[in-house]
């Protein structure tokens, strides 16, 4: 039989070919799930992943590419720096329904003024929204010891009954005809969150995701804070003689992590999907947790990480409009990314060895 | 007898009804976390059993094959997950996640075109007279079968983990996983069964949802049951007997938000829905409160993976 035998150091090779090769299996395995569904498999692939960039209506589409993968470059990141060192934040989906609702109110609040400090004003309580939510498993965590998997998680329902209640009363348009749902931002230009570039999509949250990816990796490689983040991940007991303070650590990682999923959250309800409505979230939350481990928990990766998911929303809504593909077969999709994901990345610390080899190592 | 426009003894014969899913789903969780396993995807092979239960018994009009192909569907989707941490030993906490993503979408993939299809009535197990019978009826006679099924999985579980050599195995499997291979024990075998244990129970809690509870097919049905379960086998310390009591905690506290939803509280039923998760968080407060992991009970391997180097 063949067995594991674990490396005597982590494969370099292996640390970066673990996305590509999880990306290919998952195209063959995805195919064939596709071909089960009676779709044709390359077709359904080309229009996911070939289309968005280079088909006709590439013009448009690769535009779409930056405003999905913003948000989820954004959460994706903030997660990534908890993971690292040993913090679960799994609740961003809720933080960031906090982060558009705090930064929505400030700015419905003040409607329809038109001042130039108004869309900076949403923008800070839009992250601190998402912040203080984080802020509840955090504390919950360092005072009381509590399980911030579980905590964060419960807290995404609980923002989803706030976002019902919020759509259907406290931001609800006064002019909506009873209709539930805010203000449509669109109609307030102070408060819009307009592209800067239409072509490519950019809007302040593209620009505020970019520019974190870059500051995550200067924060993890060349400031002592990513250090304490890594160090606490990759060995708690060094960690703790170093002098890292745990506290400090959950409270800043998942501090960062709650302010950028409010941040994307905030963007996101103040441009592409304009208002708050009881369904504006789309699951970013989640799928964020596939972009941080796609992009290897590497701000870098993450943002290659965020595009290539991006292609899938993107994709997806091709192939469901051209080629009927339900929705549902590209979360399919892009779960079985993280599972291929997280079974390929054995090779990094382990290789296979086969039994007849093993004993020649063991005879020499 | 009524307090408020709720009467009590609908209130206790709901509860032990309302908290099938999460008490059967947790009783699964707490023999794989047990042995030392910690799997986060009890939602999604939840939302799975709650989909394989109800296609099945849709199309066999058999509630009790319903239940059963529940099973089937949660430990097959756990089979997953067992492959991906003891074969190709993948961090448990990241695979569970995924297995839930996986499994919601999964679920709600598979699920096309059975919304407003109505499935068999899951029937009672005891003669409708003594259901009759005032107070004690409802609340001891009245129920579907599952729910008595799901009160024996409590007592065949708690003897199991506790009075027969199986339970000391897994027990050891969890405690110390070095200790459990020096003495000969396949230990990635013994947590992929009781991984696939986890994944049947999760299954038919799942399919009580799907079947008794709502009952039709809806994406994402089961509504973060999972997750609740989870944090049941925290609060329960690992012990059978109190998944059960904190299982009907919840569920009481379910039923009685409904009820007073039905009888038009002064309290905004979104704020009323909010009171489970809520629920959960403050018990996980006092369960954890200034504990270790170890004081609170909770296996010293789990969530570590196994390798054999010898």
């Amino acid at each position: 039989m063949i067995r594991l035998e674990k490396r005597p150091s982590p494969s370099r090779f292996w640390l970066y070919a673990t996305p590509p090769v999880a990306v290919v299996l998952t195209m063959i395995v995805g195919g064939i799930l596709f071909a089960a569904m009676g779709k044709n498999p390359v077709a359904v692939i080309r229009t996911i992943f070939w289309d968005p960039l280079f088909g006709e209506f590439a013009w448009y589409l690769r535009g779409q590419l930056l405003v999905k993968a913003g948000p989820l470059i954004l959460i994706a990141i903030g997660l990534a720096l908890g993971f690292r060192a040993g913090i679960w934040n799994i609740g961003a989906e809720g933080q960031y329904i906090m982060g558009a609702i705090c930064g929505a109110a400030v700015g419905l609040a003040v409607f329809p003024t038109e001042n130039r400090l108004i869309f900076p004003a949403m923008v800070i309580a839009g992250a601190f929204g998402g912040w203080l939510w984080a802020m509840i498993p955090a504390i919950l965590k360092t005072r009381f010891n509590t399980n911030e998997i579980l905590v964060s998680l419960m807290l995404v329902y609980v923002a989803q009954t706030i976002l019902a209640k919020a759509s259907t009363s406290f931001l609800k348009n006064p002019e909506g005809m009873g209709f539930p749902g805010s203000r449509n931002f669109s109609t307030y230009p102070a408060a819009k969150n307009g592209y800067l570039v239409e072509s490519l999509g950019l809007h302040w949250g593209g620009v505020a995701a970019l520019v974190t990816g870059v500051l995550a990796y200067i924060l993890l490689t060349r400031h002592i804070a990513g250090f304490q983040i890594r160090l606490a991940g990759q060995a708690p007991r060094a960690a703790r003689f170093h002098g890292v303070n745990p506290t400090r650590l959950v409270v800043m990682c998942m501090g960062i992590s709650g302010a950028l999923a409010g941040l994307a959250g905030l963007f996101e309800v103040t441009g592409p999907a304009g208002q708050i409505t009881i369904d504006f979230n789309t699951g970013y939350g989640f799928t964020a947790i596939i972009v941080a481990f796609l992009g290897r928990l590497n701000p870098l990766g993450i943002v290659l990480a965020g595009f290539l998911m991006a292609l899938t929303y993107v994709g997806g809504e091709m192939a469901a409009t051209n080629l009927g593909l339900p929705s549902a077969a590209i979360q399919v999709f892009q779960g079985m990314l993280l599972f291929f994901l997280l079974g390929v990345d054995v090779l990094t610390n382990y290789r296979f060895r086969l039994p007849a080899a093993a004993a020649t190592v063991g005879a020499k | 007898m009524d307090l408020g426009g709720i009467n009590p003894v609908i209130l206790i014969a709901g509860l032990m009804a309302t908290s099938v899913p999460i008490l059967l789903a947790a009783l699964g969780e707490a023999v794989v976390e047990r042995s030392g396993v910690l799997n986060l995807g009890v939602e999604g092979m939840m939302v799975v059993g709650a989909l394989g239960g109800f296609v099945v018994a849709v199309h066999t009009g058999s509630p009790f094959l319903g239940f059963a192909g529940g099973a089937v569907a949660g430990a097959a989707l756990s089979l997953i997950f067992a492959a991906l941490t003891q074969v190709f030993l993948a961090n448990q906490v990241a695979t569970g996640l995924a297995l839930t993503l996986f499994g919601l979408g999964l679920s709600s993939l598979g699920g096309q075109g059975y919304n407003g299809i109505k499935p068999p009535h899951t029937t009672g197990l005891l003669p409708d007279a003594l259901a009759q019978i005032p107070v004690a009826g409802p609340i001891l006679f009245g129920h579907d079968w599952v729910v008595y099924f799901s009160i024996l999985m409590t007592a065949a579980t708690w003897y199991v983990l506790k009075f027969t050599r199986i339970g000391l195995i897994i027990r050891a499997v969890g405690e110390s996983h070095d200790a459990a291979h020096a003495l000969g024990y396949k230990v990635n075998r013994i947590r992929l069964l009781c991984i696939m244990f986890g994944g049947a129970m999760a299954g038919i809690g799942g399919a009580y949802v799907s079947l008794v509870r709502v009952p039709q097919w809806v994406d994402g049905i089961t509504a973060g049951a999972g997750w609740i379960a989870l944090a049941i086998v925290v609060f329960a310390s690992w012990k059978p007997w109190r998944v059960l009591a904190g299982a009907w905690l919840f569920g009481g506290i379910s039923v009685l938000q409904l009820n007073l939803q039905a009888a038009g509280s002064a309290i905004p039923v979104e704020y009323l829905s909010m009171a489970p998760y809520l629920l959960t968080i403050v018990v996980l407060v006092i369960m954890s409160s200034g504990r270790s992991k170890a004081a609170m009970g909770a296996p010293a391997s789990l969530g570590q993976n196994f390798h054999a180097s010898r």
